[in-house]
């Protein structure tokens, strides 16, 4: 349980981290809070030539609220984005769900860039922006570009970046006016990878024949967070009457297709996904219009 | 590519400790093996028992998930800075009196754990408690005398128990 040897850096600029990961092409891995890669080494599981350290480059770590969109440096530590007070106030959905990532002491050093970097399946960060329209800026030796959530998670623990490409900074941006959010998840014990995660957004929209708009993520479940748009389709429709919520989680499970893992049977998470849905969709629904 | 040596200098309880090491010493083996300060204990080394627990820079992280090269320039408390001399400390005195530990392997990192805890929260319900402990497994007590010696330890850093 020791990691393999590397050799280190620890620049202080974004540049230099980048030219130090074009350098080094494959052999190089970049290193933010090491609360996934430093298992991955100590386990053999990784053994990159050089780690180029990240915890000292301060322009990373900036959070900031800038014309109403929310800028996370992809180093600030996830408890701190958690206990910010303008990210409660204008994101409480993304408040919530760092709650659910591991405990105090993983997210003491674990970074926001680094979870959406590594993509887990069952990780509550890519959700969440996936539902939010997050914007990632990567940098690389080519330039700056911006990635939509929606390109960026690729796949099981795969994203867009190009292996000298860094996340730089997540831009989130504002809810609409009236937007009511629900967040649900099920674990086996505190602390713990989701089983099933589920985010809802629904706002009051004029377009639409029920007068609302609804955003439907689920994780959990396969390659990673996954947008339900048949349980988005029924919410539009629907809105908030009758059996929507019904409606709209047996097409969230109806599109899933959980595999049999060690931690539960494909059914049970398929029920899950129904359960969360209907409890996400309820919990949007009384905060709406607020 | 091995890199053989780099200077670090940790404070760890007050007190710099220079050396050379290889950037792949985890913390945790910098404190036991480079300080002497074999107090906190190493279970898993992938960040999920808690037994290594440290405060870096006042918050409370796993000491095996980091390396030591990372922690230069930093302040490191471990479990060797609670007491005073011969007097225990609040919490070790209360994890005694409720019996909050049998073999005492996880008890350095939840101590740790506790100390930022109590000063954030110096009146927590019992959820609250189990909330901040999720992140340490302790295969001995089951966890209702760690509750109960938390409960304590909070009285008497009140002030409200001697
Ligand atoms: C016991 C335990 C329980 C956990 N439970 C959960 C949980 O419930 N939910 C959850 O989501 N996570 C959980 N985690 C993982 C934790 O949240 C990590 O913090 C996160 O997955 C990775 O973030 P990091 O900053 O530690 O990144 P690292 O571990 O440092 O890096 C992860 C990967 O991303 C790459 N990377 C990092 N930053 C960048 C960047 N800026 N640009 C490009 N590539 C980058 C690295 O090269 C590496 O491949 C758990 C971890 C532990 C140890
Ligand atoms: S030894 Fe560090 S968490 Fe288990
Ligand atoms: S007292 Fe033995 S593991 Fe907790």
């Amino acid at each position: 349980m020791k990691p393999p040897p590397f050799a280190y850096e620890c620049p202080t600029e974004v540049a230099d981290a980048v030219s130090l990961l074009s350098t080094h092409g494959a052999d190089a891995r970049p290193l933010a809070g090491g609360q996934s890669l430093v298992p991955l080494l100590n386990f053999r599981l990784a053994r990159p030539a050089i780690l180029v350290d990240l915890n000292r480059i301060a322009a990373l770590g900036q959070v900031t609220v800038e014309d109403g969109t929310l800028r996370i440096g992809a180093m600030a530590r996830q408890a701190a984005v958690e206990a910010d007070p303008g990210v409660a106030r204008g994101w409480p959905l993304l408040t919530e769900a760092i709650g659910h990532i591991a405990h105090p002491q993983i997210r003491n050093r674990g970074t926001i860039g680094g979870s959406l970097a590594h993509n887990d399946p069952a990780a509550e960060l890519p959700a969440v922006m996936l539902a939010l329209d997050a914007e990632m800026t990567a940098q690389g030796p080519a330039g700056v570009r911006t990635i939509q959530a929606e390109e960026f998670f690729a796949g099981t623990m795969e994203t867009a970046l190009a292996p000298d490409e860094l996340l730089t900074e997540i831009r989130v941006p504002a809810l609409p006016q009236g937007t009511g959010w629900g967040f649900q998840e099920a674990a086996r014990r505190q602390g713990d990878f989701a089983l099933v995660a589920v985010a809802v957004l629904l706002r009051p929209s004029g377009s639409g024949a029920s007068g609302i708009e609804a955003r439907v993520v689920v994780t959990g479940t396969g390659d990673g967070p996954q947008r339900m748009r048949g349980a988005e389709a029924v919410l539009t429709e629907r809105g908030t009457g009758g059996d929507a919520y019904e409606e709209a989680g047996d097409a969230a499970a109806d599109a899933s297709e959980p595999a049999d893992d060690p931690h539960a049977p494909g059914w049970y998470r398929r029920k899950l996904v129904a359960a969360l849905t209907r409890r996400a969709c309820r919990q949007a629904a009384t905060r709406m219009g607020r | 590519m091995a890199d053989h040596g780099r200077n670090v200098c940790v404070t760890i309880n007050g007190e710099a400790h220079e050396r050379r090491v290889e950037p792949r010493l985890l913390l945790s083996d910098f404190m036991r093996h480079e300080a002497g300060l074999t107090g906190t204990h190493v279970g898993c080394e992938h960040g999920v028992c808690g037994a290594c627990t440290v405060l870096l820079d006042g918050d409370p992280v796993r000491s095996c998930l980091m390396f030591a090269v990372q922690a230069d320039g930093a302040s490191i408390e471990t479990v060797e800075s609670l007491a005073d001399g011969e007097t225990l400390h609040p919490l070790q005195d209360a994890f005694r009196r409720e019996h909050g530990l049998q073999c005492g392997y996880c008890t350095p990192g939840i101590l740790m754990t506790l100390k930022p805890f109590l000063a954030a929260n110096p009146a927590p319900s019992e959820a609250e408690i189990r909330k901040a402990l999720s992140g340490n497994l302790c295969r001995c007590t089951g966890y209702q005398q760690i509750v109960a010696a938390v409960r304590l330890a909070a009285a008497m850093l009140r002030g409200e128990e001697p």
